[in-house]
């Protein structure tokens, strides 16, 4: 197989990117306000495995490095990647320099480029073509940076520092790679790579996504798009990473479409989002509408096994939550699956008769010590079912909270009942995780709890086992239904 | 600068390609229109044909429902004598009065970033009101022909309806194809309209056809 992964770039160079030996900031400043000090800190701070250098006119210290004036000074085959700070102007001796030093790699934060009128799209065109000359692979300019936890590389002029996971994302605008991190940090489901691609100038989104196609870190990939310019070539790039891990994009903006034939009644009807939309259908993409909505879809593919089908079952404490759960199911692709008599009986055995016999499976407080864990494990290893959703975890440790911030606790035995509780809501959420994982099939929980009280420990058990615990049903839903026709786009192509 | 080609000439681009359309003559006056009539069978249903003619409803172009030959007659006559001098040759179509309660409207337009695009929708006058479509990418596979029918929102208009019987899948999707090879082999097509496309017997037949080239 080629190391080629796009028609310029190799994978060597995205390596150079995601995985450097060493990295130099040039033009690293001693202001902390400075792209250039802020680059710096982040590296530094996210505690980057490998050497760090810097660059700045003056040769000045930065942080407890020693800066040189030029990359001319510092030494041969240590460095892999340049992260750019310095002004447009600086940059083509810069990258002259670099390629001398052996760096195969270089992101580009500086503006002035093709955001600028004519003379930047000039400056910008020189530096790509100089860049491929070099042999150097150019991310950006203009861009925010770039993240790589296998690495410990946070190279970025923003925050934050993402925990590890096996999500890439990249995204043509900066912001919401921001965005996608800190959902990243807020749920626990981490992060292998992420980048800015800035002004796309030599690699735009599609190829990042070509890299994590190959990238064994890499379990899904999640892009931010607008304004594509090229749809063909954009749709053959996506299509073939999505034959290799699920892929999902949200986008931004309308196309820059044309006129269209008014003589064509099918020309009216195919706006350019339904073009769209039914380009990422075929391509195997899964498009999600919302930014939050991506992030949650990418989280589940990262951490929830696919579905072999669509069968759901919903399990829950309380009967209102299993009934909006129900409605979101019959307004998918999803199937709330009819119980099956044997399962049925299996259930009869640990519940009290007045549980719901029907699906959703209401317990309807019918549970003692270990029973949820164990209707879970018998729905799950069912045949006819294909997926769970869980609801009502945290609703012990909620009492709990209550109790042990009251003015009676520890007494009138709180404290051993808190702990009970807490114990409980731990255990089952180790469960769903455990048997999803045996089983072989999703298990998603979901709770309010999961945003309105993170460190509950129903939700807090559910972030431990690396797993993103849904802020509601309908949300988990989603995310299954994403899982699903991921499933059956492949299903259905590999027959 | 694009033309489009007139009913007759599209049909006959289309269906070696496998689109379904009912048969059809095409005749000069009017009592060929009635010879054409009595071998069809009645009703039928009378269109003035020709290059430059793209919205014949709109002109009041297409008489339904033609029973018996005097209609018939004065029908094609009506029609010959509506053509206007830009609308170049004309003739008249003549082919059977399908009954059908279900509209769909299939077709093909090249979008300015994805190029040649593949198009099924529901039909009627609502269609674009209601805008129920789903879009590919020409070339389709059979894979995505059947994708695109399940996008579809109204699924009901799919199965058994008003004592019609469910459409036939596999010919909806023999058709899908057909406009996606269609377009494969002869890339200077900027635009295919199938409105509408009815649904007679179970399966789907194209009653008008226009084609738009380069």
């Amino acid at each position: 197989m080629s190391d080629m992964i796009t028609a310029k770039h190799s994978a060597a160079q995205f390596r150079a990117l995601f995985d450097p030996r060493g990295v130099v900031v040039a033009g690293a400043s001693t202001h902390p306000g400075k792209f250039g000090f802020v680059s710096l800190h982040n590296i530094l701070a996210s505690g980057y495995n490998g050497k760090v250098f810097g660059t700045n006119r003056d040769g000045s210290e930065v942080l407890g490095v020693q800066c040189v004036p030029s990359v001319d000074d510092l030494p041969a085959g240590e460095i892999d990647l340049v992260f750019v700070c310095t002004p447009a102007s600086a940059n083509p001796d810069l990258l002259r320099s670099c390629a001398a030093k052996g760096i195969t790699a270089a992101f580009i934060t500086s503006a002035g480029y093709g955001e600028a009128g004519d003379e930047g799209r000039i400056a910008q065109e020189e530096l790509v073509a100089l860049a491929d000359d070099l042999g150097i692979l150019l991310a950006g300019p203009n861009g925010q940076g770039v993240v790589s936890t296998p690495a410990g590389l946070c190279a970025q002029i923003v925050a934050p520092n993402p925990p590890a996971g096996s999500i890439g994302v990249a995204s043509q605008s900066g912001n919401f790679v921001s965005s996608f991190l800190n959902w990243s940090r807020q749920t626990g489901v981490g992060i292998s790579r992420a980048v800015s691609a800035g002004n796309a100038a030599a690699v735009n989104v599609p190829d990042f996504l070509s890299f994590y196609a190959q990238d064994d870190e890499t379990k899904v990939g999640l892009a931010y798009v607008e304004g594509i310019e090229d749809g063909r070539g954009f749709y053959e790039a996506v299509k073939a990473v999505a034959e290799h891990k699920p892929l999902v994009v949200v986008k931004g903006g309308a196309t820059a479409g044309g006129a269209r034939a008014a003589a064509s009644h099918t020309g009216s009807l195919a706006s350019d989002d339904r073009v769209f939309d039914g380009a990422m259908r075929q391509a195997g993409v899964v498009r999600a509408a919302t930014v939050e909505e991506a992030f949650e879809a990418a989280a589940t593919f990262a951490t929830q096994p696919i579905p072999s089908g669509n069968r759901v079952v919903v399990m829950t404490t309380a009967g209102g939550w299993g009934v909006v759960t129900a409605d979101a199911i019959h307004a998918s692709d999803l199937e709330l699956v009819t119980l099956p008599e044997d399962l049925l009986a299996e259930i009869d055995t640990k519940l009290p008769p007045r549980w719901s016999r029907n699906n959703p499976v209401d317990l309807a407080g019918g549970e003692t010590r270990d029973t949820i864990p164990e209707v879970m494990e018998m729905i799950a290893r069912h045949e006819s079912v294909d997926a769970i959703v869980y609801l009502g975890l945290g609703i012990q440790s909620n009492q709990a909270r209550m109790m042990r911030e009251g003015a009676y606790y520890p007494d009138h035995g709180l404290e051993r009942i808190v702990e009970y509780h807490e114990r409980q809501d731990r255990r089952f959420a180790e469960a769903a995780a455990e048997i999803s994982a045996r089983t072989g099939k999703p298990i998603l929980t979901a709770t309010e709890l999961g945003t309105a009280d993170p460190d509950n420990a129903g939700p807090a058990a559910v972030r431990d086992s690396g797993r993103l615990c849904y802020g509601s049903a309908n949300r988990a839903v989603t995310a299954l239904g994403h899982l699903w026709r991921y499933a059956k786009f492949r299903q259905d192509r590999a027959g | 600068m694009s033309r489009t080609l007139s009913e007759a000439e599209s049909k006959a681009l289309l269906a070696p390609h496998g689109v379904p359309f009912p048969a059809e003559h095409i005749v000069g006056d009017a009592e060929a229109a009635v010879a054409a009539a009595e071998a069809l069978g009645s009703p039928v249903v009378a269109k003035l044909n020709g290059d430059a003619i793209a919205h014949k409803t709109e002109r009041g172009l297409v008489r339904l429902n033609l029973a018996s030959a005097e209609t018939v007659r004065s029908a094609a006559s009506d029609l010959l004598a509506a053509a206007r001098p830009e609308d170049g040759d004309v003739s008249v179509l003549v082919a059977p009065m399908i009954a059908s309660n279900r509209e769909f409207i299939c077709g093909v337009s090249t979008d300015p970033q994805f190029g040649p695009t593949v198009l099924l929708g529901v039909g009627g006058i609502l269609a674009e009101a209601i805008a129920d479509v789903s879009i590919r990418l020409a070339p389709i596979s059979e894979h995505d022909a059947h994708d695109m029918i399940d996008d579809l929102q109204t699924q009901d208009l799919l199965g058994a309806f008003r004592g019609e019987a469910a459409v036939d899948r596999a010919g909806l999707v023999t058709l899908l194809m057909a406009l996606s090879d269609t377009v494969a082999a002869v890339p200077e097509i900027q635009s295919i309209d199938l409105n509408p496309v009815l649904i007679h017997n179970g399966s789907p037949v194209a009653v008008d056809a226009l084609v738009e080239v380069a």
